[in-house]
């Protein structure tokens, strides 16, 4: 019952704040640019073209029908047409989404994978030189550029060393495209080959992208552990003579996983932020490069399709998460 | 094992002293304390807060916390064997939980969250088992290892025999709730079944009640007493409130800074209350005649105690030799035991109301 | 006062956060000093195309760039660029962002109600995408990441001192305060805000690091400030031509970013570690 206002409540503020996210894209695409025709027009514009364009884009309406239309097309998954592509912009967004995705969804996992068992050590080592070494392993990691340390893996594993290809998805053409996502599709396909192509292409992309996710995880995890172990329901497992080992990784990891779940929201934000220089340093075809690449030829309504796409994505993974995490956490479900 | 084993105490604290270290320097704790529980009996361990008492019923359990508390002297000699000498994963495997079981104090917080509470007791009763193995504690349900299902339905059955016993309405419905979803006083009918799960011979009792409501404390010190007696279980049973443990205790030792002070059967203590220290907590309690008196000065610091008896700064009774001597345990006959040098006088008894 | 000596006291013992305030001292004064410090001051305008992409040596510490310009020199002068986008980015995200917070959490209503789901609408989008597109509409400039950042960052501050107000308005000396009808300026003012400002310094600490990070980011998508100006994500975008012949052509301005963050992200954590009262409480020895 709680459970159901919980789901229901996170989606009934699902659409507003998506509404909110296209007040505040349409803002800065309509309202901020002192004449935003010119602006999307380009410089090399006429007069008459820009006025005719002013006309065909509805410019020239008040700003209330404006944002009405605005909202209307965005709703329908119309972002206008690509000034370089000149493709619809939806079109080159969707075809991107999967790769992009895929990457971050590899960085979610090996985060996860690394990070929760580290977190646990580095607390029940509290203070010991593991727990000294990991907490500078994590602190690097969340002040570290990703450009900076995707360029620096690059130099040294792709350039100088040579085991990892040095840009690019995948060698030659990619699989069939069933998900979309290479590393499935080529065991769906059954061609190794192309599947250890995908995965070695995956390899820096993904671990610069699960450093600072890693290092988030690892502190979240130790943080919980330690609050856990000092619980007093801890000092009652022990005074009942469970050891220590039991009590650790039976006991409190499902406390402290909790609270490192509703944490997942914060890590994709990291993720999708860093994905846009990431995806730009290794040339992987996401949503990420094709914003690199609309703002150096100053296309303008495609970073505008980029900003609300990637931003529902990140809103979807939210909801996602609240729901979740109201599935695991008993005193939230029941 | 030793003839010592066919005595009549469970329990024989001598000499125990527990040192911590804390921020300000090392603060002795427990300063060369003696205790005794009696087979089958209920003891009650009085004081204020911050007396020690705590401190004696982790170190019975073997669970001081190991980075900061160090013991300095004594022995703990439980059933023939000094639990001081033994490794902690002995302790863990053989007594704590077994032998020796634990009522915590604060029922709320002492049930892990996210577990129902039928899983966590049969957690317990899985780790009880003495064929299973760490292993086979750390797997996961859906892979059951040596512990078998018609073991675990056994067992099951065993549990909700005992949730009747601690009178818990619907016991199925209960084993399936989360900690959070039963109330206080159903929480601390189900530690008490928990204590009692493993067949214990002695149950550490950590102020067990002084978190319920005070209509609930008298239903559960009741249940306790009961079952105790029953199970010919012996209890400690620390509390600050000497009301409760006239009600439940054969025996009440009272704690003060650290050390014991004294120690006699529940009416001999109340009748005849000897050292300077019980007789003005007596005399706190609210009665007709006086109202309420408290007892001067405050509580020495652990860090640096007095020197002599702990008590000598804020004692009426105060002597010269009370600032230089620590007084020992002297019986004064049937097993009532003080440590003063200059106990209370007939005249200066406080009256049990 | 006495709050800041005893926070220069317990800073003094934490070896780690004195480590944040050195790397942060020494980016601060680096700044000031600049025109000083470096070897060749005239190279952030100036260009030596005889001297392009040569290696670290004595003429040059870090190697020269693809104009011959010196690379230390140019990191030296772009530690300015770094502080103002992050002093003034953060300084009107916390001026726009506590008043907000501090409005919100005081009064309960719909006002209340739609200053926070704005401030929600912010926090829904990664701060990076929000502000390039932003930056992308301005035009890249120094000004305009500094608005882009300040129109992304403030919700932030708004979301902290929004909960805190909340909580605190349930302590009894702030009931009290408004029982004896004070003005609701004066209880923000006079009484709540004291009372949150350790949270508030601990988020901005942090905030600074995090903010750096954005703008070299924005800097390195070429969102920054135009060339030839000495950003340092600008400078490790640069770089990327060159490589791995120049090696050291990105290396320097990453570790300067990298240590200036680490800085922040340090100090942070430890001014935490002090002000934060639920670490203290747990810390405590429970010696019953």
């Amino acid at each position: 019952m709680k459970l159901l206002v919980l789901v229901l409540n996170r989606f009934f503020w699902f659409f507003p704040t998506v509404l909110g996210l296209m007040l505040v894209t349409f803002t800065i695409s309509h309202v901020i640019p002192a004449d935003p025709v010119a602006f999307v027009a380009g410089d090399n514009a006429t007069n008459e073209q820009i006025e005719a364009l002013r006309a065909q884009l509805g410019l020239d309406q008040p700003v209330h029908v404006q944002l009405y239309r605005y909202v209307l097309s965005v709703v329908q998954g119309d972002f206008g047409v690509s000034l370089y592509t000149l493709r619809p912009i939806s079109h080159d967004l969707a075809s991107r989404v999967p790769a992009t995705l895929e990457l971050t969804f590899v960085a979610v996992l090996l985060s996860a994978a690394i990070g929760i068992p580290l977190g646990v050590i580095s607390a029940v080592n509290r203070n010991s030189l593991l727990d000294h070494l990991l907490r500078v392993f994590t602190v690097s990691g969340l002040a570290i550029a990703a450009f900076w340390l995707a360029i620096l893996l690059q130099l040294l594993f792709a350039m100088e060393l040579g085991w990892t290809p040095l840009q690019g998805r995948v060698d030659g053409w990619g699989p069939d495209e069933v998900t979309r996502f290479y590393l499935i599709d080529s065991l769906l396909m059954g061609d190794l080959d192309i599947f250890l192509s995908a995965a070695s292409h995956m390899m820096l992309p993904a671990i610069t992208l699960a450093y600072p996710a890693m290092a988030t995880i690892v502190r979240f995890t130790r943080a919980g552990v330690l609050e856990a172990i000092n619980s007093n329901y801890v000092m009652y497992e022990e005074a009942m003579g469970f050891p220590r080992r039991v009590i650790v990784w039976k006991f409190v990891l499902r406390n402290a996983l909790i609270g490192t779940v509703t944490q997942i929201g914060l890590i994709f934000g990291i993720l999708i932020a860093n994905a846009v220089v990431v995806e730009a340093v290794f040339d992987w075809p996401g949503l990420g490069l094709y914003a690199v690449q609309s703002i150096l030829q100053s296309d303008y309504n495609a970073i505008m399709g980029f900003t609300v796409v990637a931003g529902v994505i990140f809103i979807v993974v939210n909801l996602i998460v609240d729901i979740a995490h109201g599935f695991i956490d008993p005193r939230e479900s029941r | 094992m030793t003839a010592n084993s066919r005595s009549d105490d469970l329990l024989r604290v001598r000499d125990l002293s527990v040192s911590f270290a804390t921020d300000g320097g090392v603060a002795r704790v427990l300063d060369h304390v003696n205790m005794t529980i009696g087979r089958g009996r209920i003891v009650g361990l009085v004081g204020e807060s911050g007396c020690g008492k705590t401190t004696l019923a982790r170190a019975i359990l073997g669970v001081l916390p190991s980075n900061s508390a160090r013991v300095d002297s004594g022995t703990i000699d439980f059933d023939g064997t000094d639990l001081l000498q033994k490794s902690p994963e002995w302790l863990a495997r053989n007594v704590r939980g077994r032998q020796i079981s634990f009522i915590p104090q604060d029922p709320f917080s002492s049930f892990n969250p996210v577990f129902p509470i039928g899983s966590q007791i049969m957690e317990l009763m899985k780790w009880k088992s003495p064929e299973l193995s760490e292993e086979d504690v750390l797997r996961p349900r859906w892979r059951p290892g040596s512990y078998s299902r018609a073991r675990r339905n056994a067992d099951y059955e065993r549990v909700l025999i005992l949730l009747r016993k601690v009178q818990l309405p619907e016991p199925e419905a209960i084993l399936r709730k989360y900690p959070h979803e039963v109330s206080g006083g159903q929480r601390q009918r189900l530690m008490i079944a928990m204590a009692l799960l493993p067949e214990p011979k002695l149950v550490i009792a950590d102020e067990a009640t002084t978190a319920l409501d005070v209509t609930i404390q008298a239903q559960i010190l009741m249940l306790l007493r009961e079952l105790a007696t029953d199970l010919g279980v012996s209890v400690l049973f620390t509390t600050h409130d000497l009301g409760t443990a006239y009600e439940i205790c054969d025996r009440i030792t009272v704690m003060y800074a650290g050390q014991e002070m004294e120690s006699a059967t529940s009416n001999e203590f109340f009748n005849h209350p000897t050292h300077p220290y019980t007789n003005s907590l007596l005399r706190s309690l609210p009665s007709r005649e006086h109202g309420i008196q408290g007892i001067r000065g405050e509580i020495p610091s652990l860090i640096d105690p007095p020197t002599g008896c702990r008590f000598n700064p804020r004692c009426d009774n105060s002597v010269a030799v009370c600032r230089q001597d620590r007084p020992d345990p002297t019986d004064m006959g049937d097993g009532h035991i003080v440590r003063c040098f200059n106990p209370v006088s007939a005249e200066q008894r406080a009256k049990a109301s | 006062m006495e709050t800041a000596s005893f926070l220069i006291r317990k800073l003094a013992e934490d070896r780690v956060a004195l480590l944040g305030a050195l790397l942060i001292s020494l980016l601060v004064l680096t700044a000031i000093f600049a025109p000083f410090l470096a070897t060749h001051p005239a190279d952030i305008a100036e260009f030596h195309p005889v001297e392009r992409l040569q290696g670290p040596a004595t003429a040059h510490f870090f190697g020269t760039d693809r104009m011959g310009s010196d690379i230390y020199s140019r990191i030296l002068f772009g530690a300015r660029i770094t502080i103002t986008i992050a002093v003034i980015a953060i300084g009107v995200s916390v001026l726009i962002g506590v008043p907000i917070g501090l409005i919100a959490g005081y009064y309960h209503g719909w006002f209340s109600d739609m200053l926070m789901r704005t401030s929600d609408i912010f926090l829904a989008v990664p701060q990076i995408v929000l502000a390039i597109a932003i930056a992308q509409t301005l035009g890249p400039s120094i000004e305009n990441v500094i608005l882009a950042l300040s129109a992304t960052y403030w919700p932030f501050w708004t979301r902290l001192v929004y909960a805190e107000t909340r909580s605190l308005q349930n302590e009894v000396f702030i009931e009290a305060s408004i029982a004896l009808g004070a003005p609701p300026w004066r209880v923000m003012l006079l009484h709540i805000l004291p009372n949150i400002m350790s949270s508030i310094i601990v988020r901005t600490t942090i905030g600074m690091g995090g903010t750096i990070l954005t703008a070299a980011a924005l800097g390195f998508l070429g969102l920054g400030a135009p060339a030839p100006s000495p950003e340092w994500g600008r400078m490790i975008s640069e770089s990327r031509e060159f490589l791995p012949e120049a090696w050291w052509y990105a290396t320097a301005p990453g570790l300067a970013i990298f240590m200036v963050v680490m800085g922040f992200n340090l100090l942070g954590d430890g001014l935490r570690d002090i002000l934060d009262p639920r670490i203290r409480r747990s810390r405590a020895h429970d010696s019953k």
